[in-house]
C-alpha cells in the first residue's frame, strides 16, 4: 500500500456547481445562449417581441375610454399626445358592450339570460369536476328545457310537457321491458312519447293547467336575439346535441346492420364533405321548403339544427377514431362477459373509446363555437353582424381595430379555456403507467 | 342410430322478431329503414308541394341565361354577357385558385412553426407558441374580415405614389405596389410568344391555356428527368466500383440551360405595374379580396398544421433516433432517413384534412367579397334569379366533389405508406 502516494482519509464537502449551470445564469445559457445559433435566434426573438410590444401596447393603454364618436375620440388623442394614430378608442366598446354581448335582447329582461348562463355553469358543475355534489345532475336534466324557456319566454308549461314526454318515454322503458323486451320497449316508448307530445301533453298542460295556473315569462322573438349570447346559445345547443348524435352516428356506422351503416356513412359523409355555410344557407332558403306548407319556424332554431347537424357528422368521426383504437379483445371480452350490445358499449366500450377521444371531441366543441361566427353571414346578429352594424352608425364609422379586439378576446377567453379544460381532463383520466 | 341429432326445428313465432337475436337485427333494420325512407318521402313531398305553390319547379335552364354580372378577379375571360355556368366555373376556378394558394403557404409556415415550437430556444417555443393559441382559439371568419380591413386600411391609396414627393414606394427592387385596391405583382410576358390554345370551344367551360407556359413545363420535366437518370446512373457506378462520380455540375447544368434557352427564345420578359392615371397599370393585379382570405386562410390553417407537425416529430420514440446514432449517422441523415419517412405518416393524414377544411372554408369569401363559387352560384345568381334549390344543390355538388377528390387522394397516399404487418 505503500506505493500510493496520496489517499483521501476524508469525504469532501458538496460543491455548489459551477456559476454557468444553475440558478438565473445557468437556465439562461441552457435555453437562450446555448450556441451561436441560439443566441442569434434569441436576439432575433427579443427584437420582434420588442417591435410588437412598442406597437401594441401605447395602442392598448394610452387609450380613450370616454368619448361619444371616433372623430371626439380622435380630437382627445390628439389633444392628450399630440397624434391621433396609434391609440386605441376604447370609448366604442364601452358605448357598445352590452349590445356586444345582448345584441338586442330587451333591456329590462337582461337577468333571464344571466340567469341561463349561471344556470348553464351550476349544471355543468357535475359533468366536468367528480368533487360537485351529484344531486345536481337532476337540474343538468331538466336544464335543456329551462334554457329556451328562459330565453325566448312564453308559456312554461309547453316545456313542462316537453320534458313529460321523455319521462314518460323513461318510465316505458323501465317497466315494460321486463314483459315485452328491450327492443318491444323502446318502441313502445317512442310512440308513447310522440302520442303524448301531440295529442295528450297539449290538451292536458297547455291548455287544462295552463288555462288555469298561467305561469308565463314575457316572450322575446328571435330577432332580438344578439351578440356574443347568440353565439353562445347556438354553441351550446350544438355542443350539447352533437355529442349523443355524433356517438349515435359513429356506432352505426361501425355496426354490422347494413342498412343503418350505409345510412350512416352517407349522412356522414355528405355533411363531411360540403362547407357549413351552404348549410347555412339551406338554413335560411330552403329548410321552410321541406317543411309542410304553412310552416314557418324560427330561424335561430333552424340554424341550430343545421349546426348540430353539422357537428354531429365531425364528432362521429372523432369517436369512430376512439372506437377504432380500442383493442378487440375489449369487445370479445365484453362478449364473453355475456354482456348485451348496449351493456358493452355503456360499461365497456364507451368509456374508453370517449377517454381517447377527448382531445378530439374538444376540438371539435371548440371548431363548433368558432364556427358560429358564420351565421353572421345569413344575416344573424351575432358579434360580428354586430360589428358591421356599429361600424354603419355615424359616430362610428371607420372603427374596426378596437371591435374586431373585443371580439376577438371573448372567443379567445371561451375557446382558450375548453382547450386548457381538456388538458387536465386528460391528465385525471390518463390511467396507464407512464 | 343417430344419438346426436338437431334440436328440433322450432317453428318461426312472431315474437322471434323481437327476442331472437337472429331475426332482431332484421327487426331494427326494416324499422330504421321504413322511418328513414318515409322521412325522405315527407321532405321530398313537401318540397313539391311547397314549389308547385311558388310556382317553380325544379329546372336548371337558368344556367343558360345570361349573368349580367362582373367578376373581378378571374383567370379565364368572363364578361356580364356570359351565363350563369360560366360565372359559376369562374367561381370554382377561383375556388381552386385560392385553396391551391392556401394549403402552399399553409404547409410552409406550419411546417416552419410546428419545428419552431420544438426548438430549444426558449424565447422561439414561446413565441410559436403564443402564436399557435391565439389563431386556433379565434374564429377564421374573424382573421379574415381583420385581414381585410388591415389591407384597406393600413395600405396607401395608389395616389401616394404619385409625382416628386410620394409618400409611398413599389417594393422588392421597384416591382411590387402594395396599395389599398389590391397588389400589383409583375406578369411574365413573352415577346415571340406561341400564343394560346383554346379549349372547349364555345362552351361555358372554355379555357385557353398558354402554349408558352406548357412548352416551359415539358422542357422543365424533360431536365428534371434527365437529371435523375445521371443520380441514376452515379448510383450505379457507385454500386459496381465504390467510387460516385461527381455529378452536381452536370444535373444544375441540365436541369437549368434548357429553360433558360427556351426562356430567351420565346422573349421572356417581366411586365411591371406602372401607375397611369389614377390607378396602377400593368403587371398582374391581385385583389385586397383574394390576398385577405389568402393570407387569413394560411395564418390560420398554418396553426393547426404547425400542431400536426409537432405532434407527428413528437410521436417517433427517443429509441428511433438514438439506435440511428448507434448505427454511426449523422444528424440530417437521421433526420432524412429514419425520422422524416416515419413522421409523416403520422402527418400527412391530418395534413390532407386540414387542407381540405382549408378549402371549405375558402367558401368565407364571401364575407370579404371574393368571387368564389360560393359568391357566384350561392351567392349572385343565387340572388338573381331566385332559384335557392337549384343552386345550393349544385354548391354542394360542387363542394362534394371537391372533398371526395381530396380524400380519395388522402386514402391513396395512406395505403400506400401503411405499415406492412404480417
Amino acid at each position: 500500500m505503500s506505493d500510493q502516494a496520496f489517499v483521501r482519509s476524508e469525504i469532501i464537502e458538496e460543491q455548489t456547481p459551477p456559476l454557468t449551470a444553475f440558478g438565473l445564469v445557468g437556465w439562461l445559457k441552457s435555453n437562450l445562449f446555448s450556441n451561436w445559433f441560439n443566441a442569434i435566434l434569441t436576439f432575433i426573438s427579443l427584437y420582434f417581441i420588442w417591435y410588437v410590444l412598442s406597437g401594441v401596447l401605447p395602442w392598448i393603454f394610452l387609450s380613450v375610454w370616454n368619448a361619444g364618436s371616433l372623430s371626439e375620440c380622435r380630437e382627445i388623442a390628439t389633444a392628450t399626445w399630440g397624434d391621433s394614430h396609434g391609440h386605441a378608442c376604447w370609448a366604442v366598446i364601452k358605448d357598445r358592450w352590452i349590445q356586444l354581448l345582448f345584441g338586442f335582447y330587451p333591456s329590462e329582461l337582461y337577468w333571464r339570460p344571466i340567469l341561463a348562463f349561471v344556470l348553464l355553469l351550476i349544471s355543468l358543475a357535475p359533468v366536468l369536476y367528480t368533487s360537485v355534489p351529484k344531486k345536481i345532475f337532476y337540474l343538468t336534466a331538466v336544464y335543456p328545457f329551462i334554457l329556451p324557456w328562459l330565453m325566448w319566454g312564453g308559456s312554461v308549461w309547453a316545456y313542462v310537457s316537453a320534458l313529460l314526454g321523455f319521462v314518460l318515454g323513461y318510465a316505458i322503458v323501465r317497466y315494460t321491458s321486463e314483459i315485452v323486451g328491450q327492443l318491444g320497449a323502446v318502441i313502445l316508448s317512442v310512440i308513447g312519447a310522440i302520442v303524448w307530445w301531440l295529442y295528450i301533453g297539449p290538451l292536458l298542460l297547455s291548455q287544462g293547467v295552463g288555462a288555469i295556473l298561467p305561469l308565463a315569462l314575457e316572450p322575446v322573438i328571435s330577432r332580438d336575439f344578439g351578440g356574443f349570447m347568440l353565439a353562445l346559445l347556438i354553441g351550446v345547443v350544438a355542443i350539447g346535441c352533437s355529442l349523443p348524435i355524433g356517438i349515435v352516428l359513429a356506432l352505426g356506422r361501425q355496426s354490422d346492420l347494413l342498412i343503418l351503416k350505409t345510412i350512416s356513412v352517407w349522412f356522414i359523409e355528405f355533411i363531411r364533405g360540403v362547407p357549413l355555410i351552404t348549410l347555412l344557407f339551406v338554413a335560411s332558403t330552403l329548410l321552410n321548403i321541406f317543411m309542410p306548407p304553412g310552416t314557418n319556424f324560427d330561424i335561430i332554431l333552424r340554424v341550430m339544427i343545421m349546426v348540430t347537424l353539422f357537428a354531429s357528422a365531425y364528432m362521429a368521426e372523432v369517436i369512430r377514431g376512439g372506437l377504432a383504437a380500442l383493442p378487440r379483445g375489449q369487445f370479445e371480452g365484453a362478449d364473453s362477459l355475456g354482456l348485451n350490445y348496449w351493456q358493452s358499449q355503456r360499461l365497456i366500450i364507451m368509456p374508453q373509446a370517449l377517454k381517447i377521444s377527448i382531445p378530439g371531441i374538444v376540438s371539435t366543441f371548440i371548431g363548433v363555437f368558432k364556427d358560429t361566427t358564420l351565421v353572421s353571414i345569413i344575416g344573424l346578429m351575432d358579434p360580428l353582424g354586430l360589428s358591421q352594424g356599429i361600424r354603419a352608425n355615424a359616430e362610428w364609422n371607420g372603427i374596426y381595430w378596437e371591435l374586431f379586439a373585443f371580439i376577438a378576446f371573448l372567443f379567445f377567453i371561451v375557446c382558450f379555456s375548453m382547450s386548457r379544460y381538456s388538458m387536465y381532463l386528460e391528465r385525471k383520466l390518463q390511467t396507464d403507467n407512464r | 342410430m343417430a344419438t346426436l341429432t338437431d334440436p328440433d326445428k322450432e317453428s318461426f313465432k312472431l315474437s322471434m322478431l323481437l327476442y331472437d337475436t337472429r331475426y332482431r337485427s332484421m327487426t331494427i333494420q326494416v324499422i330504421a329503414l321504413i322511418g328513414f325512407v318515409s322521412i325522405v318521402f315527407w321532405l321530398i313531398s313537401n318540397t313539391i308541394t311547397n314549389l308547385n305553390n311558388l310556382g317553380k319547379p325544379v329546372e336548371f335552364g337558368f344556367l343558360f341565361e345570361s349573368s349580367s354580372y362582373d367578376i373581378n378577379q378571374r383567370l379565364v375571360e368572363y364578361n356580364s354577357r356570359d351565363s350563369h355556368l360560366r360565372a359559376s366555373f369562374v367561381g370554382v376556378l377561383n375556388t381552386l385558385v385560392v385553396a391551391f394558394l392556401g394549403c402552399i403557404t399553409a404547409t410552409i409556415i406550419g411546417v416552419f412553426v410546428g419545428v419552431a415550437r420544438l426548438s430549444k430556444n426558449w424565447l422561439v417555443a414561446r413565441i410559436m407558441t403564443v402564436y399557435v393559441e391565439a389563431f386556433r382559439n379565434v374564429p377564421v371568419l374573424l382573421w379574415i374580415v381583420l385581414a381585410m380591413a388591415i389591407l384597406i386600411e393600413g395600405l396607401p391609396a395608389p395616389k401616394a405614389f404619385r409625382g416628386e414627393n410620394a409618400t409611398a414606394s413599389l417594393e422588392v427592387f421597384d416591382s411590387v405596389a402594395l396599395t389599398n385596391r389590391g397588389v400589383y405583382v409583375p406578369e411574365p410576358l413573352f415577346s415571340n410568344g406561341i400564343g394560346d390554345v383554346a379549349l372547349f370551344g364555345q362552351s361555358s367551360l372554355r379555357f385557353s391555356v398558354s402554349l408558352d407556359l406548357i412548352l416551359i413545363v415539358a422542357v422543365l420535366i424533360a431536365s428534371f428527368s434527365v437529371s435523375g437518370w445521371i443520380k441514376r446512373r452515379a448510383n450505379r457506378i457507385q454500386d459496381s466500383t465504390g467510387d460516385r462520380p461527381t455529378t452536381w455540375h452536370l444535373r444544375l447544368g441540365v436541369t437549368i440551360l434548357p429553360v433558360a434557352l427556351v426562356l430567351w427564345m420565346l422573349g421572356f420578359h417581366l411586365g411591371y405595374p406602372e401607375l397611369k392615371g389614377f390607378n396602377f397599370k400593368g403587371g398582374t393585379h391581385l385583389r385586397n379580396s383574394l390576398i385577405a382570405l389568402w393570407l387569413a386562410l394560411s395564418l390560420y390553417t398554418a396553426a393547426f398544421i404547425a400542431e400536426i407537425v409537432r405532434g407527428g416529430i413528437l410521436a417517433i420514440s427517443r429509441g428511433q433516433t438514438e439506435a440511428a446514432a448507434s448505427l454511426g449517422l449523422r444528424p440530417n441523415r437521421i433526420m432524412n432517413l429514419v425520422v422524416l419517412p416515419q413522421a409523416l405518416r403520422v402527418i400527412i393524414p391530418p395534413l390532407i384534412s386540414n387542407y381540405l377544411n382549408l378549402t371549405k372554408n375558402s367558401s368565407l369569401a364571401i364575407a370579404v367579397g371574393y368571387m368564389d363559387v360560393t359568391g357566384t352560384l350561392g351567392g349572385i345568381t343565387l340572388n338573381q334569379t331566385g332559384r335557392e334549390l337549384e343552386c345550393i344543390l349544385l354548391l354542394m355538388l360542387v363542394y362534394l366533389t371537391i372533398s371526395l377528390s381530396i380524400s380519395g387522394v388522402m386514402n391513396w397516399y395512406n395505403n400506400s405508406v401503411k405499415l406492412v404487418e404480417r
